[in-house]
């Protein structure tokens, strides 16, 4: 699907008025794209995680991309139509707790027919199917690991690529960006095979998976930054409304905003060049207990 | 716990007017690295509010008191053990750079964890303990660091404090490094002695390192450049995939260097067919640039259909890579198995990957000790240099031509088991092969197969004068014969009658008499045919050389009967000759014959009867794939 003009037609009268595409007001590239030898460093970044998605690509067999509707797996399937010349070549599985806020099922229904997804809605397992000791919104977190694990045996997908950054949380710092899950779908972080000069393990074993990174080494500022850059649209939760924020989505009932008055993406990026708050401090998951967090990743969470 | 250190996102206003480096930070294990982790944090007021006073209430209900390097233990595994196992990242900004640190795990169990880190880094810093001084991880690190091409080094003299801050020790350490990091070809940017804990030398010029006019571990940061594309190169685009997604087949890759246009001419190597550039196409818009440079990843078409695939490198047509099926690297490994000459494994060079097979192995060592007893294996952490054999030809470079496309990784059994620096392409292989355009048989070789109930194959024997080569070699020509397959023996004395008349046995002549051995049987080898060469190659190098000329077509079958029973033989009256000195140059009666140690069959044919044996050289090639099923139990009959 070929756009017809770099720049979308923004704020268009949506199926819900509550659509946005983000910042339409900031000029496209200055420089028209003429850019001289030097990347800047959002060229460094979408270039790698071009590379990173054709490498997958190339070497798995069934791959899926792993939407979660965020800001984080939008910029995610921009890369991939960057990588693969407007189309995203494999399908797009939203792994669906029932609990996401309207405004998200919205942004899905619209924009997987836009963007031409293979879009694949899989349901996860009720809360009394999920390991009772771990923490409240823990254990209903984990309701998506389980749907994950249902939707792997399903379709027997090799790979699955998903939206998870270094600098969002300290578990996830430790991540190769081609990264082995075991048969029950565990991560391994004390026998990581080694990577490097962009060579990536890609051959797990009989009946286990790979997880892709492509964003793992953005930061948030980066993805908002990208996202004002590309004009890529995102769910209005992320813009200030009443002096709250999102800046973190997951399920309505445990993630909650933060004070904020930042209504655009130019006032995020002020915002977090100041902020010490960390991105996920409104995901009730990750402050339960120490190690709530790890035991999910080990389990299979992002 | 959730993320402990402040991952201070970087406006983009700011990140175009600041250099951004990547360092990573290594040495031996407990010399430091937390601590000076935590403090540089603590210095450039990195730090959530409030984290410090956390973390000591924290450390003050363990009962434990405060560490630095609690900042950094953020997973319940790593507090356990103490240890830091697998690379971290954080971000933090000095005056000067945005920094990312890269946090490498310093004991020597996680190696391959101390590479992932270090082979993303632009810098490093080598940090070394003043109390214990320069230890093999040191000097293991320092030598990867090499490997891995990070030019940009800082060493860190950590804790100064235990020492009393005394000079002497400190200039004893800076002459120790020195010399080994200078005879690596690595120059340190800086020697810096500091007290992490106490926080001399870190932020600011301590009074009590009042005798160091160098810098500060944040000054030195600040002088780290950023690794620069390799736009000066000439260009080379690894072909990642070939896409047909509608009318348009594009062609899809990252420059690794130079730059390229549409209209330009260009070489896809290894098979040398010239094309030119049609267009350069992206999405959402096809791009108007007018040139694309190292790191952007493209996609082109080209003006004529040419059959190309992943693993092909574009150049342009004046300063194309080279393309062989032999390389020698540099090398570091990583896996528990040893690697040994003869392993068979997979080598990756960008987005190509060929099997292969070591034909050699030199100067295997601990690049951590300081004794260099070479062995004949490298093991695990050691260093290496060794020869290749490829099954495919590729493209490829020099690492000092071109660092991207002259670096390659070994996996076995589909996990990364090193990696590594080309240091030489075979002599014999043509810079640019595209004044010679070799003519392919017109017949598939699974046509010949068919027929022959036999793939192609060099068989390769060697042993002493006597041993029974020749006898052997006859043997197995007449039963693959019977069966239908299709024999051709070379023996070394009668090539020597014509094709080799003109070369005497000084060991110059008798190398190439070896070289041109293996091209005539790998050129039957590859119609279809079994080549089987009787020589008594006794020099190792000289059979390697032959093994990486027939890549993985070779099967090496050692004659080993013992030196006696061949000289009581003496079927031609050599040793007599010699012995009566009437021979000059002949092996067999002095030390000269080197015996192989991979081969692939060994026989002793005093103790074999030649039926017995013809048989032990079918059931090998059954099992390595040469005979197909039929004609084995053919000739099994």
């Amino acid at each position: 699907m070929q756009r017809p003009s770099p720049v979308p037609p923004s704020r268009k009268p949506l199926s819900s008025p509550a659509l946005v595409s983000s910042n339409a007001q900031l000029a496209p590239d200055p420089d028209g794209g003429l850019a001289g030898p030097s990347m800047d460093r959002l060229d460094q970044l979408e270039a790698q995680s071009i590379y990173i998605f054709r490498e997958a690509f190339a070497r798995l067999k069934k791959l899926a991309l792993l939407w979660s509707l965020g800001k984080d797996s939008n910029v995610m399937i921009w890369l991939a139509r960057k990588a693969f010349f407007g189309r995203v070549p494999f399908p797009a599985l939203h792994v669906d707790t029932g609990k996401k806020f309207p405004e998200m099922y919205a942004f899905r229904d619209h924009y997987g027919k836009e963007w031409e997804l293979d879009l694949r809605i899989e349901p996860c397992p009720p809360i009394d199917a999920v390991d009772p000791t771990l923490p409240p919104a823990a254990r209903s977190a984990a309701r998506k690991t389980e749907g994950l694990k249902m939707a792997l045996a399903k379709y027997g997908f090799d790979g699955l690529i998903a939206g998870i950054r270094r600098d969002e949380e300290a578990t996830r710092a430790k991540e190769r960006v081609f990264s082995p899950r075991g048969l029950e779908g565990g991560w391994d972080v004390r026998d990581q095979p080694p990577e490097f000069w962009d060579h990536f393990n890609a051959s797990p074993p009989p009946g286990a998976h790979l997880r892709i990174h492509p964003i793992l080494h953005w930061t948030e500022a980066d993805i908002w930054a990208y996202t004002q850059r590309e004009n890529i649209p995102i769910i209005p939760l992320y813009l200030a409304k009443d002096g709250k924020r999102y800046r973190s989505l997951g399920d309505a009932d445990i993630t909650f905003p933060v004070e904020s008055n930042a209504a655009s993406i130019a006032e995020i990026l002020v915002e977090l060049a100041e902020t010490k708050v960390p991105e996920r401090s409104g995901r009730a998951l990750d402050h339960e207990t120490e190690d709530a967090f790890e035991r999910l990743r080990v389990a299979g969470y992002l | 716990m959730n993320m402990i250190v402040a991952n201070r996102p970087v406006a983009p206003a700011a990140t175009s007017s600041r250099p951004l480096v990547r360092i990573v930070i290594v040495g031996h294990v407990d010399h430091g690295k937390s601590t000076l982790i935590g403090r540089l944090l603590h210095e450039t007021g990195s730090l959530p509010d409030g984290k410090f006073e956390t973390l000591k209430a924290v450390s003050e209900r363990r009962g434990m008191p405060f560490e630095w390097s609690f900042l950094l233990d953020s997973l319940q595994t790593e507090r356990d053990q103490g240890i830091t196992i697998d690379t971290t990242q954080i971000g933090f900004r000095t005056p000067h750079r945005d920094v990312v640190l890269i946090d490498a795990p310093g004991h020597a169990e996680f190696l391959r964890n101390m590479i992932t880190g270090a082979a993303q880094a632009d810098a490093a810093l080598l940090l070394i303990d003043a109390f214990e001084g320069v230890r093999d991880q040191t000097r293991r690190h320092g030598y990867l660091l090499h490997l891995l091409g990070v030019k940009q080094v800082a060493v860190i003299v950590n804790k100064m404090d235990r020492v009393g801050f005394d000079r002497q020790r400190f200039q004893a350490i800076s002459d120790e490094i020195s010399a080994h990091l200078t005879g690596l070809g690595v120059t340190p940017t800086a020697i810096i002695p500091i007290s992490a804990r106490e926080g001399d030398g870190v932020g600011a010029a301590s009074k009590r390192l009042g005798w160091h006019d160098g810098p500060t571990v944040i000054g030195a940061i600040d002088q780290f450049e950023p690794a620069r594309a390799l736009e000066q190169l000439p260009l080379r685009l690894p072909v990642q995939a070939i896409y047909k997604f509608d009318d348009r087949r594009i062609v899809a890759g990252r420059i690794e260097s130079g730059h390229l246009t549409s209209g330009d001419e260009i070489v896809i190597m290894p098979a040398g067919k010239i094309a030119k550039i049609r267009s350069v196409e992206s999405w959402p818009a096809t791009s108007l640039r007018e040139r694309h440079h190292a790191g952007h990843a493209v996609g082109i078409t080209l003006d004529r259909e040419l059959f190309l695939e992943r693993g092909d490198i574009i150049g342009h047509t004046n300063s194309a890579p080279r393309a062989t099926k032999r390389l020698r690297a540099r090398i570091f490994w990583l896996h528990d198995e040893p690697l040994t000459a003869g392993s068979a494994i997979l080598v990756r060079l960008g987005t190509k990957e060929s099997r292969a097979t070591v034909a050699a192995i030199d100067k295997a060592v601990d690049p951590g000790e300081l004794s260099n007893a070479a062995s004949a294996a490298i093991a695990r952490n050691h260093v290496g240099e060794i020869d290749i054999a490829l099954a495919q030809p590729v493209a490829v470079d020099i690492h000092t031509d071109n660092p991207h496309t002259g670096r390659l990784v070994i996996e076995v059994n589909g996990r990364i088991a090193g990696g590594g620096l080309v240091i030489g392409i075979d002599a014999a292989q043509r810079a640019t092969p595209i004044d010679i355009v070799p003519m392919e048989s017109a017949l598939q070789p699974e046509e010949r197969a068919a027929r022959y109930h036999h793939r192609g194959a060099v068989l390769w024997f060697t042993g002493l004068p006597g041993a029974g080569k020749s006898t052997l070699a006859r043997a197995l020509e007449r039963r693959l014969f019977q069966s239908g397959g299709s024999p051709v023996l070379l023996d070394g004395d009668t090539l020597r009658a014509g094709l080799n008349g003109d070369l005497g046995f000084s060991a110059k002549d008798r190398s190439e008499n070896i070289r041109r051995l293996a091209e005539v049987a790998v050129h039957l080898a590859r119609n279809g045919h079994i080549a089987i060469v009787a020589a008594v190659s006794p020099s190792t190098e000289d059979r390697a050389a032959a093994r990486r000329i027939a890549g993985d077509l070779f099967r090496e079958i050692y004659i080993a009967t013992p030196a006696e029973v061949c000289e009581s033989r003496d079927p031609k009256g050599h040793y007599a000759k010699a012995r009566a000195g009437n021979l000059s140059g002949f092996t067999g009666i002095g030390n000269d014959y080197e015996a192989p140690h991979a081969s692939e069959l060994t026989i002793d044919t005093s103790h074999r009867a030649i039926a017995e044996a013809t048989g032990d050289i079918t059931r090998m090639l059954s099992r390595t794939g040469v005979l197909l099923d039929t004609v084995a139990d053919l000739a099994a009959s």
